[in-house]
């Protein structure tokens, strides 16, 4: 059912995590969307419920509770649209990254074409590339349906042939994908995904309609040269709630009461950065960062162009005793603001992954959650980054390219003791490069305004627009090499008083000048050393506008990429400083 | 809040399903009697398959080849069987290299089912098969204890368990594990050192049941072909008194292993199971349920982690010593020590 929600005046969405359900609700305050209230509960995705419904229910309860608005009627059903006693919600829309990642199979024709593509494809979505099958797989035919038998994949992602390019040599690799499909139960046939040479089309429908669910969307690799991932992740991200739907129970419901558009967290934190990314002008990409218990996401839209990357394997949940075996321990310790033995490190991690809704309750926890929450930050950015650094053609290999807004999300944030602490996180974890501003969803509901965003594009830009996300810092982060102690940037900020205050930064340190929230001022740069800020070439400087967050103005000089000091205790000292720098401790 | 829970029970009622991950073969009636050992049911779940190219076997097109095929979908046939030929001069033929079932025939191909040998899903607690599922599994009900864990390596066994844990922090080192203990399982608190599994295998054990381990030796632990079970986490937390003393009190008794990973979204948790007989009608342990005082609670993270303790009172938002604002609940641990614990930090015993 295809809906305006400008006319409509209240929205309700319904987040389901793997750790939290939240209920959010969205009204018009004054002709404009306000963000009015969440309430969050424990998901019952897993044992004991099995029924992500206990959960949505409690979630909405909570919401009536603090809102006062009842929004479920007696008969366990939706009241909508708003009736005119006030009760009820207008519209409704849901997103859901709870559950298991999904297995994948990726089937391409070349190893760096095809077979990429289609990887990055999988990694739009909670999910796991278990397999890849192409043209110079050496297996025999059987070893590969053999290999699809063993795995039970939920889905398996068929790329291949540019457009009216190879044929014959990608119908013959579809051929154990029917076979395996023919030979699994019915009940456990992975569904298919084709998004190679659309002129074989009805040759993959007619060879795998009858056995297993078979979608279809545009090439997304049309020429050698030309990814084009957006249709065919917009198709993924409806394939996975389908299959979500069969794996959980509850979901099914849920995606009916949004007319079978409900999709996946990542894809609707997608969504919103690419809305995001078309309402700024400026000639750098949007970054969005959600640090999440089922995975890690990183979303960059340039113009509208998203690129999105949910690394399941980052997440801070059940993952966590995976992350051990896939990142060297030093590359954790090496963020740790307290001493701690790298053996607890260890356990931490492994506890929390068998309580990923437990708490760290001391500093020392705290302490080595944060450090986990800076790594994972840091591979999934640095590992998205390759994929998106080409678009807008800026910084240096192995940097964040030119970002802004960076928008962060996450309960490892916005539940940080204090800000001061999200701020630092964020900025060891991504280390952005040149001028942007630092944006915390303390409410996370950047996922639900994308959800919403599907039948209201506005409500998604008023709220954005509005308080409810956390303007933390302009941040300017100059890039260059100089020893530390270098003076590196010559900075001027002209306050609305007109009063004016100058400053030398040298290489190595970190800086804030204050800018009280709201107020706008004037920016002077002068890069010096061939120091990159982002204004068109090294050492090139100028002015710009900046308005005023949390923190001011912050100038991170600590060096791109940030090199920490090896001895542990003066390391550890030194966060210690940073933290007091940004009014923290 | 939602509580989680976790069943450290001295006697009640365990109903478990037990389902085979695809379609398979009920092997057991209702009503019938199983050991933990026994198996419900059965599938084919990993099946191999053999695609034989019979078409560049004879040196034919694929439409020619197949008029020399011999054989035909459900054929069963035995390693060295003929499937397609004779043809020309040398008398070419395609001979099957295993046993196994024709699956398809066609195009030049023939699709071979290799013989081999079928899952097999093992009951996991001793107990009545109360409820068949057809063609999945079934559902076993028994009475005795019940303590479950937190972490498990996938295995499962059954046998007379041997008490090493003198106390709840008890040491196990590999001079502990001895001749006499082969094929028991055994009962100890911590683990640091990976030359007892190693110790544990040789015996070898029937199982190992721990309250914790240090995080470097868990990789070791997940490859035992022994189950391994563990209560608390990782780390070097004791046992838990009610776990210590309802294990300890059953010394010498035949406990039931199931050490099958801990998935929430599978409904898989690892298990001690202690089979007793009982005539009284027993309700099945709650499941679900919220804090409220004076609850029986199990702390899950440090500090305190693996103290029981009692609620006193649901606190609203408290900030800890990491900083962080969490809702609380007032606890009286067990020493008589006084405790704040975020909610999200607990689990009730029930």
């Amino acid at each position: 059912m295809a809906t305006s929600l400008i006319d409509a005046d209240s929205l309700l969405v319904i987040d389901v995590g793997s750790v939290s359900t939240r209920a959010i609700l969205f009204d018009v305050v004054d002709g404009r969307y306000r963000f009015v209230a969440a309430g969050t509960v424990p998901s019952t995705a897993g044992a004991p419920y099995c029924n992500i419904s206990e959960g949505v229910r409690m979630a909405i309860d909570r919401l009536q509770n603090v809102t006062g608005r009842i929004m479920v009627g007696a008969d366990e059903k939706l009241i909508t649209p708003t009736a005119s006693d006030g009760s009820g919600v207008d519209k409704f829309a849901a997103c859901i990254s709870a559950g298991n990642p999904l297995k994948v199979i990726a089937v391409g024709l070349l190893e760096d074409v095809s077979l990429e593509s289609a990887r990055h494809l999988a990694t739009s979505t909670y999910a796991r590339v278990m397999q890849t099958i192409s043209l110079n797989d050496r297996r025999r035919p059987d070893a590969r349906i053999n290999t699809i038998i063993r795995l039970r994949p939920d889905l398996i992602i068929v790329a291949g042939g540019t457009e009216n390019g190879a044929s014959q040599s990608v119908l013959k690799l579809i051929e154990p994908v029917g076979l395996a499909s023919y030979l699994l139960p019915e009940d456990c046939r992975p569904d298919v995904l084709y998004v190679g040479n659309q002129a074989l089309k009805d040759d993959v429908q007619s060879s795998l309609e009858e056995l297993t669910n078979v979608y279809f969307a545009p090439n997304i690799r049309p020429t050698l040269e030309l990814e084009q991932l957006d249709a065919a992740q917009s198709q993924l991200a409806g394939i996975f709630a389908r299959i979500r739907s069969r794996q959980i129970s509850g979901v099914d419901e849920l995606n009916n009461w949004t007319n079978g558009a409900m999709i996946s967290t990542a894809a609707a934190f997608g969504r919103m950065i690419r809305f995001l990314s078309k309402a700024h002008t400026t000639r750098k990409g949007v970054l969005g960062i959600d640090v999440g218990a089922s995975a890690t996401t990183i979303a960059a839209a340039f113009d509208g162009d998203l690129s999105l990357s949910v690394y399941t394997q980052l997440g801070l949940g059940r993952s966590l005793a995976d992350l051990l075996e896939h990142l060297p321990l030093h590359e954790i310790t090496r963020w740790l603001s307290v001493d701690v033995p790298d053996e607890y490190v260890r356990e931490y991690a492994l506890n929390k992954s068998i309580y990923p809704a437990s708490l760290p309750a001391t500093e020392a926890d705290m302490a080595v959650e944060q450090a986990l929450a800076r790594q994972v930050m840091y591979v999934a950015s640095r590992t998205a980054a390759k994929s998106f650094s080409s678009r807008n053609g800026s910084s240096d290999e192995g940097l964040l390219p030119w970002m802004e807004p960076i928008v962060a999300t996450g309960s490892v944030l916005s539940k940080a003791p204090n800000l001061a602490q999200a701020v630092l996180m964020l900025l060891d974890g991504l280390q952005p490069t040149g001028v942007t501003t630092l944006v915390l969803d303390q409410n996370h509901i950047a996922p639900a305004l994308g959800a919403a965003a599907a039948v209201s594009p506005v409500l998604a830009v008023q709220i954005l627009d509005s308080n409810s996300f956390l303007h933390l810092a302009t941040v300017i982060s100059p890039v260059g090499k100089a020893q530390p102690g270098t003076p590196i940037l010559r900075l001027k900020i002209i306050y609305e008083s007109g009063h004016e205050t100058s400053l030398e930064v040298k290489q190595g340190s970190l800086e804030v000048l204050p800018l009280p929230y709201g107020q706008t001022g004037r920016i002077q740069l002068q890069p010096l050393h061939r120091f990159d800020v982002g204004m068109g070439a090294p050492g090139r400087g100028g002015g710009l506008r900046v308005t005023g967050g949390t923190f001011g103005v912050i100038i991170d000089a600590r060096g791109r990429p940030l090199t920490l000091l090896e001895d542990r205790s003066r390391r550890q000292e030194q966060f210690k400083n940073w933290l007091w720098t940004l009014g923290g401790r | 809040m939602l509580a989680p829970i976790i069943h450290i029970l001295p006697f009640t009622v365990i109903r478990r399903e037990r389902i085979l991950p695809g379609m398979g073969k009920v092997l057991v009636r209702a009503g019938q009697r199983v050991s933990s050992l026994d198996v419900i049911a059965e599938a084919n779940l990993r099946p191999e398959y053999l695609l034989l190219n019979v078409a560049r076997g004879l040196g034919l097109t694929p439409e020619r080849a197949d008029q020399f095929i011999q054989c035909q979908a459900g054929d069963h046939l035995a390693e060295g069987d003929m499937v397609a030929g004779p043809v020309g001069m040398a008398r070419r033929v395609v001979r099957s290299p295993s046993d196994g079932q024709v699956i398809l025939v066609g195009s030049g191909q023939i699709l071979i089912e290799v013989a081999s040998k079928p899952f097999q899903l093992k009951a996991g607690i001793p107990g009545e098969v109360v409820e068949l599922i057809a063609d999945r599994g079934a559902t076993v009900e028994t009475t005795g204890a019940l303590v479950q864990g937190v972490w498990g390596n996938g295995h499962i066994d059954f046998g007379v368990m041997v008490v090493l844990a003198k106390s709840p922090d008890h040491l196990l080192t590999p001079d502990q594990l001895d001749v006499s203990m082969r094929g028991s399982i055994v009962l100890a608190a911590r683990c640091e050192d990976p030359e007892v599994f190693k110790s544990a295998e040789e015996l070898p054990l029937r199982g190992l049941i721990l309250a914790s381990m240090s995080a470097s030796i868990a990789p070791i632990a997940a490859r035992m072909q022994i189950p391994v079970i563990i209560l608390e986490g990782f780390g070097h937390s004791p046992m838990n008194t009610a776990a210590f003393k309802l294990l300890t009190t059953n010394e010498r008794r035949e406990v039931a292993l199931n050490a099958e990973p801990w998935d929430p979204y599978s409904e898989t948790r690892p298990e001690i199971i202690i089979p007793m007989p009982g005539s009284e009608r027993l309700s099945l342990p709650q499941e679900t349920g919220t804090f409220t005082p004076d609850q029986q609670v199990r702390v899950l993270r440090t500090p305190h982690a693996g103290e029981i303790g009692v609620i006193l009172g649901i606190k609203g938002s408290v900030t800890f010593p990491s900083g962080l604002k969490a809702q609380a609940a007032d606890i009286r641990l067990e020493s008589g020590r006084m405790a704040v614990i975020p909610l999200a930090n607990l689990e009730v015993l029930a």
